[in-house]
C-alpha cells in the first residue's frame, strides 16, 4: 500500500474527489463566493429549457456523427494498408503520427489561416479543380462544423491507426493462409478474418474514440471559439462559459453530470452489444 | 508491364505499366494484379502523405514570409525570399522566452512526478497483494473514461479553495498523477517475470530495492514511452493553463501565443507561424528521435483496454 500512496493522494485528491464532489455540486447554487444553497433538480429542470444546452447538445451529436465514422473508416483503412510489408512504410506511420503529437493550437492556428475563404490554400486548390463557389468553411454556420470534423479527423487518424495496427498483430497469420487457400477473396477475407478478430480492438476504438467526440473543445475552442453564432458550440464549451465566464459553478455541474453520464453510457451500450455478440 | 518496386513510391504509381525499367527481379512472383494493387496502395499512401504533411509545410513556409505575403492571391506556397528575420524578430516582438521557460518547467516537473509515482504505484498494484487491490486499480481504470472536462469544474473550485489557482503549481498536480502512467507501468510490470523478484526476496532485498534495483532498470522502455508521452502532452496542454493560469508571467507556450495573435496591432501572420514553428520544433525532434517509444507506448495502452 505504501508504494501507491504518493500517486493515490495526487490521483484521489485531484480526480476521484471533484468527481464525486461534481454530483453534490450539480445540486447547489453554487457561485462565486464559494456560498452554496440546496436546490435539488433546479438545475437540470433548468438545462431541459435552455436553448443554448440542447444546440450544444445537437451539436455535440452532430460532430460526433460525422467525426467517428469517418475516423474508424480512415484509420482502419489505413492501418490496413500499412500492415504489408512495403516499402515507405516506416515513413508514412511517421507522417501519420505527427499531426496527433502537435499541440492544438498550434493546429487549429494553422488550420484556421488555410481555411481562409478567399486567400486560403484550401479554397485555392478546391477552384483549381473546377469548384467554382467553394464554401466559407469556418465563417459559414453550415460549413463550420464539417470544418472542425475534417482537421480533427486529420489529427487523430494517425493515432488510432496505431491501435488498430497493434489489433492486426493479434490476428493469427494461419487464418488467412487458411482462407486463401479455401480460395477466399480479399473482401471475404477482410470480412471473415481480419473483422472478427478485430473485434476488441474496434470495441476498445469506438469507446475511447466516442467518448473523445463527447468532450472535444481545445480544437474548437481556438479553431471558431463556437461560432459563427453558436453554430459550433459544444457541450463542454457550454460548461466552461457558464462556470468560468459567468460564474455558475452549480448549473455549470449540472450540465457536467449530463456529459459524464453520456460518456458512461456510450461505454455501457458499447460494452453491452460487444458482449452480446460475443455469446 | 515491370513496374519498378524498388523505386520511389511515386515513381511506380503514376503511371503503371509504361516500361518503367525492371530493378525489382526479386519481385518476379507477383502477379499482374497484385502489382496494380501494390501500385494502388502506393498512390494512396501518397495522396494521404500530402494530405498529412501540407499543414507543416504550409506552416513552415508562412513562419518565412512578409506580413502580407501570408494572405496573397494567388497562393505563394514558398515565399518570394526567405525572411529568416521573423525567426530573430520573434522574441523581442512576444514574451516567448518566459513562455518557454514556464512550458520547459512544467514539462519537466510533470514528466518526473508522474514517472515516480507512476512506476512506484503500478508495482504496488503488479506485484503487493493488500486488501481492495483490485478495486482500486479498477477505479483508476475507470476514471481513464471519465473526461476531465466534466470534472474540472469541482477540481477548479477546490484549487481556488487552497489558493492555488494562478499558479504553476496548479498544472503540476493536475497533470502529474494521471492514472494512465500507472496503468502503462502496470501493464510492463506484468510482463517481467515473478521469479525475478521472488529470487531477490530471498536474497533479503526489501520490496522498495527490488523496485529500485530490478524493476526500475528492466522498464526503461516503458519508462520511456511514458516519459515522452507525458512532456509531450504537458507541453501541448491548452485547457488546464487556459482555466488556471492568468497572470501573463504564469503562461505557457500555448497561452502565450494564443494571445500573441490576438494582441497583434499589425495582424503580422507570418510572424504568428514563426511562434508556432517554434513552438513544435522540441516536440517534432522529441518525437522524431523517440518514435519507437510513443509508437510503443500507445499500441500497448491500447491493447487490454
Amino acid at each position: 500500500m505504501s508504494f501507491i500512496l504518493p500517486n493515490f493522494l495526487g490521483f484521489g485528491l485531484l480526480t476521484l474527489v471533484p468527481v464525486v464532489t461534481l454530483f453534490y455540486m450539480s445540486l447547489t447554487n453554487w457561485n462565486v463566493f464559494g456560498t452554496s444553497q440546496w436546490v435539488g433538480l433546479d438545475n437540470f429542470k433548468r438545462l431541459v429549457h435552455d436553448r443554448s444546452f440542447h444546440t450544444a447538445v445537437t451539436n455535440t451529436f452532430y460532430y460526433s456523427a460525422m467525426h467517428i465514422p469517418l475516423t474508424l473508416v480512415v484509420s482502419l483503412s489505413l492501418a490496413l494498408l500499412l500492415n504489408t510489408k512495403l516499402r515507405g512504410v516506416a515513413f508514412f506511420r511517421t507522417a501519420a503520427f505527427f499531426p496527433y503529437i502537435t499541440s492544438i493550437v498550434a493546429i487549429a492556428m494553422v488550420w484556421n489561416i488555410m481555411f481562409s475563404p478567399d486567400a486560403g490554400p484550401i479554397n485555392a486548390l478546391l477552384r483549381f479543380v473546377g469548384v467554382d463557389h467553394p464554401p466559407g468553411w469556418l465563417t459559414s454556420t453550415h460549413w463550420a462544423m464539417p470544418a472542425v470534423a475534417i482537421v480533427s479527423t486529420w489529427r487523430d487518424m494517425g493515432y488510432y491507426m496505431i491501435l488498430f495496427l497493434a489489433g492486426l498483430q493479434t490476428v493469427p497469420r494461419e487464418l488467412y493462409e487458411a482462407a486463401r487457400i479455401d480460395g477466399a477473396s480479399a473482401w471475404q477475407r477482410f470480412r471473415n478474418v481480419t473483422l472478427p478478430g478485430l473485434r476488441p480492438t474496434t470495441f476498445f476504438i469506438t469507446v475511447i474514440l466516442t467518448i473523445n467526440s463527447f468532450k472535444i473543445f481545445d480544437l474548437i475552442l481556438v479553431l471558431t471559439h463556437g461560432g459563427p453564432g453558436q453554430s459550433t458550440t459544444v457541450i463542454s464549451q457550454f460548461i466552461y462559459t457558464k462556470g468560468f465566464t459567468e460564474s455558475q459553478f452549480g448549473y455549470a455541474s449540472a450540465a457536467s453530470v449530463v456529459l459524464f453520464a453520456l460518456c458512461l453510457l456510450v461505454t455501457l451500450v458499447v460494452f453491452l452489444i460487444n458482449k452480446r455478440r460475443d455469446a | 508491364m515491370d513496374l519498378s518496386l524498388t523505386a520511389p513510391p511515386a515513381a511506380p504509381a503514376e503511371h503503371p505499366g509504361d516500361g518503367t525499367p525492371s530493378s525489382a527481379g526479386q519481385q518476379n512472383r507477383m502477379t499482374p494484379g497484385r502489382r496494380i494493387g501494390q501500385a494502388v496502395v502506393y498512390v494512396v499512401l501518397l495522396i494521404a502523405s500530402v494530405a498529412l504533411l501540407t499543414p507543416f509545410f504550409w506552416m513552415v513556409m508562412s513562419s518565412l514570409k512578409s506580413a502580407n505575403e501570408v494572405f496573397s492571391v494567388p497562393i505563394n506556397w514558398i515565399p518570394d525570399t526567405f525572411r529568416w528575420h521573423n525567426f530573430v524578430d520573434i522574441w523581442s516582438k512576444s514574451d516567448m522566452v518566459t513562455w518557454i521557460r514556464n512550458t520547459m518547467l512544467l514539462s519537466v516537473v510533470v514528466t518526473f512526478l508522474q514517472l515516480l509515482t507512476g512506476s512506484f504505484a503500478a508495482y504496488g498494484f503488479a506485484r503487493i497483494r493488500f486488501p481492495g487491490r483490485d478495486v482500486l486499480f479498477l477505479l483508476y481504470i475507470g476514471t481513464i473514461a471519465v473526461p476531465w472536462q466534466s470534472y474540472m469544474i469541482p477540481q477548479f473550485v477546490m484549487m481556488s479553495k487552497v489558493h492555488l489557482t494562478d499558479t504553476l503549481w496548479a498544472i503540476v498536480l493536475i497533470q502529474a498523477f494521471g492514472a494512465f502512467g500507472v496503468f502503462l507501468m502496470k501493464q510492463f510490470y506484468e510482463t517481467i517475470p515473478e521469479e525475478l523478484s521472488e529470487a531477490a526476496r530471498l536474497d533479503g532485498l526489501s520490496e522498495y530495492a527490488i523496485w529500485r534495483r530490478i524493476m526500475l532498470p528492466l522498464s526503461v522502455p516503458a519508462l520511456a514511452s511514458l516519459g515522452l508521452i507525458t512532456f509531450v502532452t504537458t507541453w501541448n496542454d491548452y485547457l488546464g493553463p487556459l482555466i488556471y493560469l492568468r497572470t501573463p508571467s504564469n503562461w505557457t507556450i500555448q497561452l502565450g501565443l494564443q494571445s500573441f495573435i490576438s494582441s497583434l496591432y499589425d495582424a503580422n501572420y507570418a510572424l504568428m507561424f514563426t511562434g508556432l514553428t517554434i513552438s513544435v520544433i522540441p516536440i517534432a525532434v522529441i518525437f522524431l528521435l523517440g518514435q519507437r517509444y510513443f509508437v510503443e507506448g500507445i499500441a500497448s495502452s491500447g491493447l487490454k483496454g
